[in-house]
C-alpha cells in the first residue's frame, strides 16, 4: 500500500513536510510493500486557479490510500474522499517523523476540510 | 443617455452620488450594478415583490455511458474544474468558467451543457419616480460579469439611465462602464482618494469615455489635491459635496440627503446639464 | 508569531488607517498589504522598495499573425467574445481557456502566462512591509493576495517577528478569503451606517464559516449611536467581542490628508487614545505584549 506526503523539498526523507497541499512544491510517494520512495513534482504548484483540485488529481493518479499534509481545502478534500483516499493532518515535522507516526496510527484522520479554501480564483 | 457612477475604491460615496443624482432628475432608470454588495436599495427603498429573473451560465454535464475516461477534457480544462476518478469524470461547477471548451474537446460527444444560476435581477418599475433595477451575485460565484451584462440588457434608451458600478478597476467595473455615454468618478480629497481616482481615470480613458469628477467629503483646504490633478488631466469637477456631519449622519440612517436638503436637487440638475453639454 | 488580518466588508470604513496606526503602535512586526486591487497602505507607510518581482497571475491566448489563415473558427468558438472582427485577441476579454488554441487548424495560437502585477518587499519607518499592485483590468487577485501573505509569513519567520499585521481586502469574495485564511485573529473595522451593518453581517458570516476568531472595532461610533448600539447587540448575540470604539474625528482625516498617522501627529487626541486602547485590547487577545 502507498501513501503520499506533501514535501518542502525533494532531497530525502529528512526534509520537512509542506503544510500546504495544492501549492506544495513536491509530493513524496511511499510504497510500504517494497519500501520504495518516489519524489514527484507538484505540477499544480503554479496553477492560476484550482491548484488543490489539480494536486488531488495527481494524488489520485498515484493510486495511494492516504495523504499526509497540513491543510486541505473543501474542493480538494471532496475529490480525495470521492476517490477513497484518507487524509491525515500533521504538523511541521520531518517526513521521517511523520511516517513513523503514521505507522503507529498516531496521526489524526481528517473527516472534513481543514480550511475552507479560497475558491481558487 | 447612460451615466455610470464609479470610484476606484469603495466607500468614497459612489452610491450616495448615484442615488441622490437619480432622485434629482426625471424619467430615470436606475441600475444597481454593484452586484456583490448592492446597497442603493437602502436609499431608494424599492418593493421588488417575490419575483426575480435568474441569470444563468452554462456548465458541463457528462453522459457517463458515452464517456471513455480518456481524460482529454480533464487535461484541457485550464480552471481545474474537471477531475478523473477512476472511470468517472467529476465536475466542480464552482471552478468552471463556462468556456464550453470541454464539449468541443471530448472525442465521444459525451459532454452536454446545463444551466446554473449565478445571480438574480430584481425590479421595481416605479419607486421614488424612477424604474429601479438591482443585480445580485449569488454567494460562492466568482464572476459578477454575467449579472452585470444581464442588467445592461435592461437599459431603456428613452430614459436617463444611472448605473451604480462596482468599486475597483477589474472586469465587473469595466462591464458596468462599457455601454455608458459618460462616467462620473467619485473621490475624496485624501491621498487614498487621489490614488484610487487615478486608477479609475486610467480605466475610463482606456475605454475612451468622457468623464467628470465629483469630490465627496469636500473641504476647502484639502480639495486642492484633487483639483490640481484634475486640471492637469483636463477633467472637469462637476460638483463638490461638503464634509458635513449632517450628510454623514443622513447616510448612516439610509436617508438620501437631497430629501432633507432639497437645494441639492438643483445642484445635481446642474451636474446633469453639464454632462448633457459634453455628451450632446 | 501571531497573524492578524484587518478587514471591513464595506470600503471606506477606515480599515487601512486603523491598520497603519496599529503598525505604528506595535513593536517587532511585519506588515502585509493584501488589498492588492486598491492598495493604499503605502501612502501612509511610505515604503522604500528593496526587492520587486513580477507576478504572472493569468494565462492569455497569444496569436502568431503569420500563421493565422483567418478562418474565423476561434471567433466562432470563443464564449468570451475575445476574438475581434479582425481576428485579434482582446486581452481584457480573454479568460485563457485555451479552446481557440486547441482548435486552431493552423497552430497559430498558444496560451502564455501574462504579467498581471508586481510584488514588493520594502522597508518603512515602522516595519518591513510586503505589498503588491495588480494591473488595471487584471483578474486573479486571490492568487496575488496568497503570494503577498506567504512572502510576508516566511519573512516574519526568518526575522523572528512577533506579529504579522495584514491589511485585508474589502468585500466578501475570494481575495478576502485568501487574506484571512489561517490567521490567528480577524479584526473587522465597521462603521455605524445601515450599509456598514449590512456588510458587517455578511463579512462575519464569511469569517465564521472559516472558524476564525473575529473581533470588531466600530469606527466613527458616535456618528449614529442607534446603529452603534445595534452593532453592539448584534455582536453580543453572536459572541463576537467589540475591542474598540473610535470617535468620529476630523483630526484623523486631517492627519490622513497630510499623509500622517494620528497616533504620531496628534498623540494627545481622543482618537489616538482610542487607537491605543484598541491596540492594548488586541495584544491581549493575541497574547502578545503591547
Amino acid at each position: 500500500m502507498k501513501v503520499a506526503v506533501t514535501a518542502s523539498n525533494n532531497t530525502d526523507l529528512n526534509v520537512k513536510i509542506d503544510l500546504k497541499f495544492g501549492r506544495a512544491p513536491y509530493f513524496v510517494i511511499i510504497d510500504f510493500d517494497n519500501d520504495k520512495v518516489n519524489f514527484i513534482d507538484n505540477s499544480a504548484k503554479g496553477a492560476t486557479g484550482g491548484a488543490g483540485i489539480q494536486a488531488a488529481q495527481t494524488i489520485v493518479d498515484q493510486g495511494v490510500e492516504g495523504l499526509i499534509t497540513g491543510n486541505v481545502g473543501p474542493k480538494a478534500f471532496n475529490v480525495l474522499s470521492k476517490a477513497n483516499i484518507k487524509v491525515y493532518s500533521a504538523k511541521e515535522e520531518t517526513i521521517k517523523e511523520v511516517l513513523s507516526k503514521y505507522k503507529n496510527n498516531d496521526l489524526k484522520e481528517v473527516a472534513a476540510p481543514t480550511n475552507n479554501g479560497h475558491a481558487g480564483m | 443617455m447612460k451615466i455610470t457612477v464609479l470610484s476606484g475604491k469603495g466607500g468614497t460615496g459612489k452610491t450616495t452620488v448615484a442615488t441622490n443624482l437619480a432622485l434629482s432628475l426625471t424619467n430615470v432608470q436606475f441600475l444597481d450594478a454593484d452586484v456583490e454588495e448592492p446597497n442603493s436599495y437602502i436609499f431608494i427603498r424599492p418593493d421588488f415583490g417575490e419575483e426575480y429573473q435568474q441569470v444563468l451560465r452554462k456548465v458541463p454535464i457528462i453522459d457517463q455511458n458515452k464517456c471513455r475516461a480518456c481524460r482529454s477534457c480533464v487535461d484541457f480544462c485550464e480552471y481545474n474544474a474537471l477531475v478523473l476518478l477512476g472511470e468517472e469524470v467529476l465536475i466542480i461547477k464552482e471552478m468552471c468558467h463556462s468556456c464550453g471548451g470541454c464539449k468541443y474537446i471530448c472525442p465521444k460527444e459525451a459532454i452536454r451543457e446545463e444551466d446554473k444560476e449565478v445571480g438574480k435581477i430584481r425590479v421595481d418599475k416605479s419607486v421614488a419616480g424612477m424604474e429601479f433595477w438591482q443585480g445580485e451575485l449569488n454567494i460562492g460565484e466568482a464572476s459578477a460579469v454575467p449579472v452585470i451584462e444581464a442588467l445592461n440588457q435592461k437599459v431603456s434608451e428613452d430614459k436617463t439611465v444611472i448605473i451604480d458600478a462596482p468599486p475597483g478597476t477589474t472586469c465587473p467595473t469595466i462591464a458596468a462602464i462599457s455601454d455608458a455615454n459618460y462616467c462620473i468618478l467619485v473621490t475624496e480629497p485624501t491621498p487614498f482618494g487621489l490614488h484610487d481616482l487615478k486608477m479609475a481615470v486610467e480605466v475610463v480613458k482606456e475605454l475612451g469615455k468622457p468623464c467628470g469628477i465629483i469630490i465627496n467629503r469636500s473641504e476647502e483646504d484639502a480639495d486642492k489635491l484633487i483639483e490640481d490633478y484634475a486640471s492637469n488631466e483636463g477633467i472637469s469637477i462637476l460638483t463638490k459635496i461638503p464634509f458635513k456631519r449632517e450628510i454623514a449622519s443622513l447616510y448612516s440612517q439610509g436617508t438620501p440627503f437631497v430629501e432633507e436638503m432639497p437645494e441639492w436637487k438643483e445642484n445635481f440638475q446642474e451636474v446633469f446639464t453639464k454632462i448633457k453639454q459634453v455628451v450632446g | 508569531m501571531k497573524k492578524l488580518t484587518v478587514i471591513s466588508g464595506k470600503g471606506g470604513t477606515g480599515k487601512t488607517t486603523v491598520t497603519a496606526n496599529l503598525a505604528a503602535l506595535a513593536d517587532n512586526l511585519i506588515l502585509a498589504d493584501c488589498d492588492v486591487d486598491a492598495p493604499n497602505m503605502h501612502l501612509l507607510m511610505k515604503p522604500e522598495v528593496i526587492e520587486a518581482e513580477v507576478f504572472k497571475g493569468a494565462k492569455v491566448a497569444v496569436k502568431d499573425q503569420l500563421k493565422c489563415i483567418e478562418c474565423g473558427l476561434c471567433r466562432e468558438l470563443c464564449n468570451f467574445k475575445a476574438i475581434t472582427s479582425d481576428f485579434k485577441v482582446d486581452e481584457i476579454r480573454c479568460e485563457g481557456c485555451g479552446l481557440c488554441v486547441a482548435k486552431c487548424p493552423s497552430d497559430a495560437l498558444k496560451l502564455e502566462l501574462e504579467e498581471t502585477g508586481d510584488l514588493y518587499y520594502s522597508q518603512t519607518k515602522f516595519a518591513p512591509m510586503v505589498h503588491a499592485k495588480l494591473k488595471i483590468g487584471a483578474e486573479n487577485s486571490g492568487k496575488l493576495v496568497s503570494q503577498v501573505k506567504e512572502k510576508a509569513e516566511s519573512l516574519a519567520q526568518q526575522q523572528e517577528k512577533e506579529l504579522l499585521l495584514i491589511d485585508g481586502s474589502p468585500g466578501i469574495g475570494c481575495p478576502v478569503i485568501a487574506s484571512i485564511n489561517g490567521v490567528d485573529s480577524v479584526l473587522v473595522v465597521t462603521e455605524p451606517t445601515k450599509s456598514g451593518l449590512a456588510d458587517l453581517k455578511r463579512v462575519l458570516k464569511t469569517v465564521k464559516y472559516f472558524n476564525l476568531p473575529a473581533v470588531v472595532a466600530i469606527n466613527k461610533y458616535d456618528l449614529n449611536q442607534e446603529i452603534s448600539l445595534e452593532i453592539e447587540s448584534f455582536c453580543r448575540q453572536i459572541q463576537v467581542k467589540i475591542v474598540g470604539k473610535l470617535p468620529f474625528s476630523k483630526v484623523i482625516v486631517e492627519a490622513m490628508q497630510q499623509g500622517e498617522l494620528v497616533v504620531e501627529s496628534a498623540p494627545e487626541s481622543k482618537v489616538a487614545a482610542a487607537l491605543k486602547e484598541l491596540w492594548q485590547e488586541l495584544s491581549y487577545e493575541l497574547r502578545i505584549k503591547s
